[in-house]
C-alpha cells in the first residue's frame, strides 16, 4: 500500500491505496464519488473525465498514486453550496443535452476545460474539443448547443 | 479492469531513475504519461513488477533552447509542447502533428518521449522525428547516449533503447530560413490513431523546391522516410509535385488491418504526400 494525499471537491484526503488502483476507482469505491463513472476500457469514451490540478483527465487512464498531492475536481464538485449549478451544468439543463445521462458527468468536464482554454469557441472548434468523450446516445447536437449557450455563444 | 499487482517507485531525479529501472530488473516498466502503458495494464497485456514513475522528474520537463537545436525534455506533455513557444518558431510541425494525437485529456497526460518510446507504428511524431533529423538522448547505467532518429525505431513497439536506459530529452535541429512544413493525416473520428499520416518538410529557393523530407506514419512497422519522393523533389517546381508523389509508397509494406488493406495505405500514401508537400509550400 502507498500513501497519497489528494484534494478532491475541496475536502483533503489521506489514505492507502494499492498502486494498482485506477483513479476512478479510487473516486467511486474509496470516496463514494460514483458521479464519475466508467464507460469503456480502451481510454477511449471520456465518461470518467475529471480535472487534475486544473485539466481535464480521464480518470480510468491515471493511478491514484500519481494523483497524490494534487488537486481533483469532480462533477460532484461543480454544484455551489446551496445546489446551484455550474454554468455548464445549467447549460446542459437548459438545452436537452442529454438522453440517457451515461457520457454527461464526463461530457460537462470535457466542455469546462475547453471554456477555460477557450473561451469563445467556433462550432468546430468545440467538436474537437469534445473528441475525447463518446455519446452512445448519439446526442452530440444539443451537447454542442449547450457548450454555445455556456460560452454565452447565440447558436 | 484493474491492472495486476506491482511495486510502485517515484524518482525525483534522471539519476535517481536509471538506477530504480536497474534494480527492478528484466520486470521493470517506466511510467511517463501512462496513456499507452495504463490501458496496456488494464486489459493485462503486461505483468510489469515494478513501475518507475518519472511523472516527478522535474528536469525532464519542458523545452529549451540550445543554440543549434531545441531540446524537448521526454516528459513534456503534448499539451505542454502543442503551446510551446519555442516550438512553434522552430519546429511547428511538432506542434501541428501533436495537435492531431488523440484528444485534449489524452494530450494533458501522455508525453513527447512517452509516444517516441512506446514507437506504434500508427503514433505521430515518429514519423516527424525522423523527417526533422532529431537525436535521442537516453541515459543508462553505462551513462549517456545519443541515437539518430535513423536509427531509434527498430520494429512494432521496439526501438534502440535498453531496457534499463530512459529516454531523457529529444534534440530538434533548427532548420533555417527557408523551410516550410505540413503534416497530413488520415484517421476515422472516433479514434485518432493515423490510418496514414505524412510529414513533409520543404525548403524553397527561387520558387522551385531545393530539397524536401518526408516521414511516412503507418506505413510499415516503423516510421519510415519516403526517399524516392524526395530525390523526385529535389530541384523539382511546384507543377511536379503531384508527379513526384506517386512514388510515396515505393518500397513500402504497410500493415492490414480493420481500417484498411495495404493497397488501400498504399493508395492514401501518395494522395496524402501530394496534399502535405503542396500544403507545406503553401499551393
Ligand atoms: C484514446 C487514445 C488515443 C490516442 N491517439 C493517438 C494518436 O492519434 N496518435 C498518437 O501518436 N498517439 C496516440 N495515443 C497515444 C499517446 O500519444 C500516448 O501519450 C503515448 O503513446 C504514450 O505516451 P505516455 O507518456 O502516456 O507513455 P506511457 O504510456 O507512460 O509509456 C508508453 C511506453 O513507453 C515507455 N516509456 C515511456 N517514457 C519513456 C522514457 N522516457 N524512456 C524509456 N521508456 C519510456 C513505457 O515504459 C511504456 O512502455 C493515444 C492514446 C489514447 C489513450
Ligand atoms: S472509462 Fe475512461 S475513457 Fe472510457
Ligand atoms: S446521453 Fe446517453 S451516452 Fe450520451
Amino acid at each position: 500500500m502507498t500513501k497519497i494525499n489528494v484534494k478532491v471537491d475541496g475536502v483533503s484526503y489521506a489514505d492507502e491505496v494499492e498502486p494498482r488502483t485506477l483513479l476512478v476507482h479510487y473516486l467511486r469505491e474509496q470516496l463514494g464519488k460514483v458521479g464519475t463513472v466508467v464507460g469503456c476500457d480502451t481510454s477511449n469514451c471520456g465518461a470518467c473525465t475529471v480535472d487534475l490540478d486544473g485539466r481535464s483527465v480521464k480518470s480510468c487512464t491515471v493511478l491514484a498514486v500519481q494523483a497524490d498531492g494534487g488537486e481533483v475536481t469532480t462533477i460532484e464538485g461543480l454544484a455551489g453550496p446551496d445546489g446551484e449549478l455550474d454554468p455548464v451544468q445549467q447549460a446542459f439543463h437548459e438545452n436537452h443535452a442529454l438522453q440517457c445521462g451515461f457520457c454527461t458527468p464526463g461530457m460537462i468536464m470535457a466542455v469546462r476545460d475547453l471554456l477555460r482554454e477557450n473561451p469563445n469557441p467556433s462550432e468546430d472548434e468545440i467538436r474537437e474539443g469534445i473528441e475525447g468523450n463518446l455519446c452512445r446516445c448519439t446526442g452530440y447536437q444539443n451537447i454542442v448547443r449547450a457548450a454555445q449557450a455556456a460560452a454565452g455563444v447565440k447558436s | 479492469m484493474i491492472p495486476a499487482p506491482f511495486e510502485y517507485v517515484r524518482p525525483s531525479s534522471v539519476a535517481e531513475a536509471v538506477s530504480a529501472i536497474g534494480a527492478a530488473g528484466e520486470d521493470g516498466k517506466i511510467l511517463a504519461g501512462g496513456q499507452s502503458l495504463i490501458p496496456v495494464l488494464r486489459l493485462r497485456l503486461a505483468y510489469p513488477t515494478t513501475l518507475v514513475d518519472l511523472g516527478r522528474v522535474a528536469e525532464m520537463q519542458g523545452v529549451r533552447d540550445d543554440g543549434d537545436a531545441i531540446v524537448i525534455g521526454a516528459m513534456t506533455t503534448h499539451h505542454d509542447v502543442m503551446h510551446d513557444p519555442l516550438v512553434a518558431e522552430h519546429a511547428p510541425l511538432i506542434a501541428q502533428a501533436t495537435g492531431t494525437i488523440a484528444d485534449p485529456q489524452v494530450r494533458h497526460r501522455g508525453t513527447f518521449g512517452g509516444a517516441l518510446s512506446h514507437a506504434d507504428p500508427a503514433g505521430d511524431l515518429g514519423a516527424v522525428a525522423l523527417a526533422l533529423g532529431c537525436e535521442f538522448v537516453a541515459s543508462g547505467p553505462g551513462g549517456e547516449r545519443r541515437i539518430a532518429a535513423s536509427e531509434f525505431f527498430h520494429d512494432y513497439l521496439t526501438t534502440a533503447l535498453a531496457p534499463d536506459e530512459v529516454l531523457t530529452q529529444v534534440r530538434v535541429p533548427k532548420l533555417g530560413a527557408g523551410w516550410s512544413s505540413h503534416y497530413e493525416k488520415f484517421n476515422r473520428v472516433a479514434q485518432a490513431w493515423s490510418i496514414v499520416g505524412v510529414a513533409a518538410l520543404v525548403r524553397r529557393d527561387n520558387g522551385s523546391i531545393a530539397e524536401a523530407r518526408i516521414g511516412l506514419t503507418n506505413m510499415g512497422s516503423t516510421p519510415v522516410r519516403a526517399a524516392a519522393v524526395e530525390s523526385a523533389l529535389a530541384g523539382a517546381d511546384v507543377g511536379s509535385v503531384a508527379a513526384a508523389a506517386e512514388h510515396a509508397a515505393d518500397g513500402t509494406n504497410p500493415p492490414s488491418d480493420l481500417s484498411g488493406q495495404a493497397d488501400y495505405r498504399q493508395h492514401l500514401a501518395r494522395v496524402l504526400t501530394k496534399r502535405a508537400v503542396l500544403a507545406a509550400v503553401g499551393s
